[in-house]
């Protein structure tokens, strides 16, 4: 029981004045993600009869690491901020909410480390 | 988490059934949505069925004639009988619309009646719109500008800038869209919701206010305009053919354009 005003309630804390950003990044990350993983799926097609020699060198060589990180960072960056709007669209408890993002963000980023880490290692040959 | 089902005390029950009286031939089934906060009971819904020949053409004129000839306790909103005011704005076989303008020809079988979804009912058909015009009140919704306006005329507009106001200006506040948004239902608190958007940006749009800045400031936020997920509900209900879609989109592009373009 509350006997602060409509309004008052309507306006509670005000603007974050900011938002911008995660739409934004989003909706880049999403187009970005298009062309790279066709060429991933194709790059996995081809390359699904090889042996594990020749995948370590396709893979390994400068443009295909660039492009393999770049699909990495991409793909777990939008999962990240996916997750984020899905929480804050359907999770009403805001302590459950902010464990909920803080632990998604921490896993795609520990995700996100160890595919970069072992894509580094085979692009210089580790 | 967000709630999808009712909780016990807001479970409809079946309610009573008022019979056709005897000679009718051209019989319309009406179920109605009914709740007395006084009665303590559930929710429930009531079936009159009345005569189609001696009622007018539209889904108002029929709860009209059940308030008149049937059942005196039904209570609803209702004003201008023809779209103009908002008051009638209720949810009819599944989809917000205005009483006043949806045709009884148009709908197979019964008409089913209900409240706008997910807010508080007041009695029967009514909702409590108090958060909606609270936060129609939290956009400023008036001209506001530093520059004075001219002493002896009104403040000028071309036709191109008027132009711009069209699709925007005819919305009449109903909460028909508001109500169908599922981020609405979710976290109306604080999504300010289509209806309330479109207004924001009919203001953001209004060549004579200068405060466009000040309004965007105040929008930018995760969860008052944010929640838009362009699920379009509210373009697809609106009885009035507007595009609220549309009115956030260019919001949210005028956000993009002072940032980044």
């Amino acid at each position: 029981m509350s006997l602060r005003s409509p309004l008052g309630q309507a306006k509670g804390l005000g603007s974050a004045k900011e938002g911008l950003h995660h739409w934004w990044a989003q909706r880049v990350t999403a187009i970005a993600l298009i062309p790279l993983t066709v060429w991933f799926a194709f790059k996995v097609a081809i390359l699904s009869m090889s042996d594990y020699q020749t995948v370590l060198e396709s893979i390994g060589s400068p443009w295909s690491a660039a492009l393999i990180v770049s699909l990495i960072v991409a793909a777990f960056y939008h999962a990240a901020l996916g997750m984020q709007v899905i929480y804050e669209d359907y999770v009403s408890h805001k302590g459950i909410r902010i464990a909920a993002i803080m632990g998604t963000n921490l896993l795609m980023f520990l995700l996100a480390a160890a595919a970069i880490i072992a894509m580094v290692r085979i692009a210089l040959g580790g | 988490m967000a709630e999808f089902t009712l909780p016990k005390n807001s479970v409809v029950q079946e309610g009573k059934t008022y019979p056709a009286a005897e000679g009718i031939t051209n019989v319309q089934e009406v179920h109605v949505y009914r709740w007395d906060p006084d009665s303590g009971d559930n929710p429930r819904m009531d079936i009159y069925n009345i005569d189609l020949d001696t009622c007018g053409p539209m889904v108002l004129d029929a709860i009209i004639k059940i308030k008149d000839e049937i059942d005196s306790t039904l209570t609803f909103r209702r004003s201008c009988r023809e779209g103009i005011c908002g008051s009638c704005s209720m949810n009819i076989n599944g989809r917000n619309t205005l009483a006043c303008t949806k045709d009884i020809g148009d709908i197979d079988g019964p008409i089913k009646i209900y409240p706008l979804p997910h807010l508080p009912v007041v009695k029967d058909i009514v909702p409590d719109l108090t958060h909606f015009y609270a936060q129609y009140t939290s956009i400023k919704p008036w001209i506001q500008s530093t520059t004075p306006p001219p002493p002896d005329r009104e403040r000028l507009q071309s036709k191109e800038d008027r132009a711009q106001l069209d699709g925007l200006y005819e919305c009449i506040l109903c909460a028909c869209c508001s109500t169908s948004c599922p981020s609405y239902w979710w976290n109306g608190d604080r999504y300010l919701g289509p209806a309330i958007l479109l207004q924001a940006y009919r203001w953001l749009a209004d060549s004579r206010d200068e405060n466009a800045g000040e309004r965007l400031d105040e929008l930018e936020d995760p969860f008052k305009l944010y929640r838009c997920h362009t699920i379009m509900n509210c373009t697809e209900t609106c009885p009035k053919g507007l595009n609220p879609a549309k009115a956030i989109a260019e919001i949210k592009k005028l956000l993009v354009e002072r940032k980044i373009a």
